[in-house]
């Protein structure tokens, strides 16, 4: 077996044998931690479609991971207030049917952001995205049905059929689960017709235009896939902190998905996941350490930068190629 | 609307416009020259406001506050241009805009660390302080006119600086060939690393000026600098004169839209949903600007090839 | 006299005062190899990027296939069956050569919208670069990563890729430039006989090939064609010889 394809395999049965021992030694905050991890690397790896695959540097992506979140705040908030959307649409409490609203609106938010900012390539484009998530931003904070500026809470997790998942383990266990399945379909998305085409007009577009493909549409199409599975982790994100604010869609919040990506490893399968629990274990020692993380983490991550391009994941493998 | 009242807002616009102009002729200075996209632009901004609280505070001099952040934001641009960020010019944007991110990160938590985490405040010098009557009898604050002033003046001075002079010259070569101009004896490094500290003076100067409107605290400058980044793309990257004129539109189509708007739907809406639905328009009319002009330039007004 | 597959129709192109083409009219008929020759600055990149759809004429049309390309975007004159390589290799670089080949057997048969099968696998794909590969002599090179090649053996990925599109017309911007004595001979046998498949309008350098393949030539100096004929037609023309070799001369 590859290297890669070990490490893909061992990094997320890390991420599971954590949230495990933490069950086991009754730590629900580690559980609770590890959850975070899992649903941030969902996000990473959504992010990573555009920016691994497709070289599109989205400094935007907080705008899905919010229009998740708001999805599942505005759905629930219907619910638990039993007041229906608009007067005629109930709201729900049902991740499944959560997710796929979720799924649905970042894909859209993203399909129109996209069309838009796509037209554009390189510091444009980087400008153009973080523009786009700083107006859902605005409109978030300026918009007071669901909370403006302070945002909403959700008194109680969403229902998962068949499943407490009041328990923080099986809420765990839930993310999960999503993120392996989304793990394993990035991974066919990356080797598919698609994803040849997607990493070659990272690469050079004249090839792509000079086969007869049109690089703007595979752009288009994955940064909409990209934003949609960035948007689902918001929903889910949303329902671990029972909490819905501006702040999901600020740009700190695109900042921190890119920083994973980059710690972890660009372009990896697993990258996003090494990332995320690294960026969450370092959250939870620095931050025990000292006030000022931040410092730490900026100076770390300019580290990476600087003298690791490759992140964990490219440290483990040296040299070795991302693709087969 | 009373015609008072419009043409005050128009000076609130056009200051704000000539804010959004000093920080974007920087950044897109910065780009143009050394094709570098910079985040932490607005850390500068931050720094030089919190010189000018210092220095002020330590000084009782508004003047004294002014030429400390100026030199405050020019002496630390050069130094990190010269630590972090000339690694940078050969890298790509990714890499770019993660280093300038961290950079931001070290910044804001640096200074929440000298200067805690309450806001600061700086008093206007009593030499412009109160309103000033315009033409016309109306009442307008003279520290705002101070400001489209000095913007209009600082605006000047780099189309000359740019256009008439030697570094000008050196400056617009150096944007069109690298190799060449190192090849005629031009020593690129310290014309990069003085091109960033201007930048960096503009940004702080800027920050500085806004200290007697608006509090001064950690993450003021990010607002500001995504502002910039709206002129840029409107006025075309790299264009000083896309930057002037980008930063006049989103300044007064920000401003008059937070007035204009709410009224504008009170007409055919009740009082409270059109404060809600103008206010929320508002806020997003100059993205909404930025769309429209990227539907028909993507390079935006003065931009040449992206 | 056979119909023109390829032609372009007074076209003309200026960037500021400078004259990039003037009033070219060219053509391509079914066969053949054209070559277009000329000095450096003559304007022949300019030439080959309007015709492929990279920059569009200030005045004048591109007819290629009986149809009016002018206002067609690259990918859509590619999908018409124009097939081109860049005269400064224009690949993937970490791909691997099969990658390059597949990813152009993939823009052949378009439907690139598929999500799950795993492309290496796709038998059709692969049968289609793996002969492409063949033909140009790099069937052993498939694993490598295009980044470790040689410039010699980008040059041929070039013209693999090319081959896989199985277009109608080639249009080959230096195909030879760094390939050797050897490599060039090779390749100037290879396309003797790729003319039966398509026509190729050949932008080249070498003489020995050009006048070794050409059927016909077209010279090109200061945006102009100044003399189009044969190799002989070309070497007799006193335009020719004071404009353009005449220049080599003395340079």
């Amino acid at each position: 077996m590859r290297r890669e394809t070990i490490l893909n395999l061992a990094i997320p049965g890390i991420l599971l044998a954590t949230a495990l021992i933490a069950y086991a030694m009754e730590e629900p905050y580690i559980i609770t931690l590890a959850t975070k991890a899992a649903i941030l690397a969902l996000a990473g790896v959504g992010l990573n479609i555009a920016l691994g695959l497709g070289g599109l540097v989205s400094l935007g992506h907080a705008a899905f991971f919010g229009v998740g979140g708001y999805a599942m705040g505005i759905l629930a908030f219907h619910a638990q207030n039993y007041m229906p959307i608009w007067g005629v649409l109930e709201g729900t409490k049902s991740m499944p049917i959560i997710w796929l609203v979720a799924l649905i609106a970042s894909a859209l938010a993203a399909l129109v952001i996209g069309a838009l900012s796509l037209r554009t390539s390189g510091v444009y484009f980087i400008m153009i995205t973080l523009a786009f998530g700083q107006m859902l931003f605005y409109f978030a904070i300026s918009w007071p049905t669901y909370g403006g500026e302070d945002g909403m809470s959700i008194y109680l997790r969403n229902d998962f059929p068949g499943v407490n998942t009041l328990v923080p383990l099986n809420f765990f266990l839930i993310c999960f689960a999503v993120l392996t399945v989304v793990l394993v379909l990035a991974d066919r998305l990356g080797k598919s017709a698609f994803g040849l085409a997607l990493q070659a007009t990272r690469q050079n577009v004249a090839r792509v235009e000079a086969v007869g493909l049109a690089p703007y549409r595979l752009r288009l199409v994955a940064f909409t896939i990209s934003g949609a599975v960035t948007g689902l982790a918001g929903a889910l994100f949303a329902d671990l902190n029972r909490f819905v604010s501006p702040s999901m869609l600020s740009w700190h919040m695109s900042g921190e998905i890119m920083i994973l990506i980059i710690l972890g490893g660009i372009a990896r399968l697993s990258g996003p996941v090494a990332g995320a629990m690294l960026f969450i274990a370092l959250e939870y020692v620095l931050e025990d350490l000292s006030h000022y993380w931040h410092v730490y983490l900026g100076a770390i991550l300019l580290g990476v930068v600087l003298f690791a391009r490759g992140g964990v994941v490219g440290l483990i493998l040296g040299r070795e190629v991302a693709h087969d | 609307m009373s015609a008072a009242l419009l043409i005050e807002q128009l000076l609130n616009g056009l200051q704000f416009g000539v804010m959004l102009f000093l920080m974007a002729a920087g950044l897109t200075l910065i780009f143009g020259v050394m094709g570098l996209i910079n985040l932490a632009h607005g850390s500068l901004y931050m720094i030089g406001a919190f010189a000018a609280a210092g220095v002020a505070g330590w000084t009782g001099s508004f003047w004294l506050a002014l030429m400390g952040a100026l030199m405050a934001a020019a002496m630390i641009g050069a130094l990190v241009e010269m630590v972090v960020i000339r690694r940078l010019y050969d890298r790509d944007h990714l890499d770019q805009v993660l280093a300038t991110f961290a950079l931001i990160l070290i910044f804001s938590e640096g200074t929440r660390f000298f200067f805690g985490s309450l806001p600061l405040y700086l008093d206007t010098p009593d030499l412009l302080s109160g309103p000033t009557t315009l033409p016309g009898g109306i009442e307008y604050s003279k520290y705002r006119l101070f400001i489209i002033a000095v913007g209009l003046a600082v605006g000047g001075g780099l189309f000359w600086l740019i256009s008439r002079t030697r570094i000008g010259i050196q400056i617009r070569a150096g944007e069109a060939d690298r190799e060449m101009i190192a090849a005629l004896g031009v020593d690129i490094r310290k014309l990069y690393t003085m091109v960033f500290a201007l930048g960096a003076a503009l940004a702080g100067l800027a920050g500085a000026m806004i200290g007697p409107i608006q509090s001064v605290e950690v993450g003021m400058g990010e607002p500001v600098l995504i502002l910039a980044f709206v002129v840029i793309v409107i006025g075309g990257i790299g264009s000083i004169k896309g930057a002037f004129i980008g930063a006049l539109l989103v300044g007064l189509t920000d401003t008059l839209g937070r007035i204009m708007l709410p009224q504008l739907f009170g007409m055919f809406m009740d009082a409270s949903s059109a404060t809600t639905v103008g206010a929320s328009l508002a806020s997003m009319s100059i993205y909404i600007l930025m769309a429209g002009i990227l539907l028909f330039k993507p390079s935006g007004l003065f931009g040449g090839q992206s | 006299m056979t119909e023109a597959l390829l032609q372009t129709r007074a076209i003309c192109k200026s960037f500021g005062a400078l004259e990039a083409s003037k009033d070219v009219t060219l053509d391509l008929r079914p066969g053949e190899i054209h070559a277009l020759i000329g000095p450096n600055g003559a304007g022949k990149s300019t030439l080959i990027a309007q015709i492929s759809g990279a920059l569009r004429p200030d005045s004048g049309r591109v007819i290629f296939d009986g149809q009016d390309v002018t206002a067609l975007t690259t990918t859509q004159r590619a999908r018409a069956g124009l097939g081109r390589t860049f005269q400064i290799s224009a690949l993937p670089m970490e791909f691997t050569v099969l990658q390059n080949a597949v990813l152009g057997a993939l823009g052949q048969r378009g439907r690139a919208f598929r999500f799950f099968g795993n492309v290496m696998r796709d038998k059709a794909l692969l049968a289609r670069a793996e002969e492409a590969l063949d033909q140009v002599g790099l069937a052993e090179f498939r694993n490598f990563v295009t980044a470790e090649l040689s410039h010699g053996q980008r040059r041929q990925l070039e013209v693999a890729v090319a081959l896989t599109l199985q277009p109608k017309a080639f249009l080959m911007d230096e195909p030879m430039a760094g390939l050797g004595a050897e490599g060039s001979h090779r390749l100037t046998g290879f396309l003797d006989e790729l003319r039966h498949r398509a026509p190729i309008l050949l932008v080249e350098h070498d003489m020995d090939a050009v006048f070794a393949l050409a059927d016909r030539i077209s010279v090109l100096v200061y945006g102009q064609v100044i003399a189009t004929g044969t190799a002989d037609e070309i070497k007799a023309d006193p335009r020719v010889r004071e404009a353009y070799l005449g220049e080599e001369d003395a340079a």
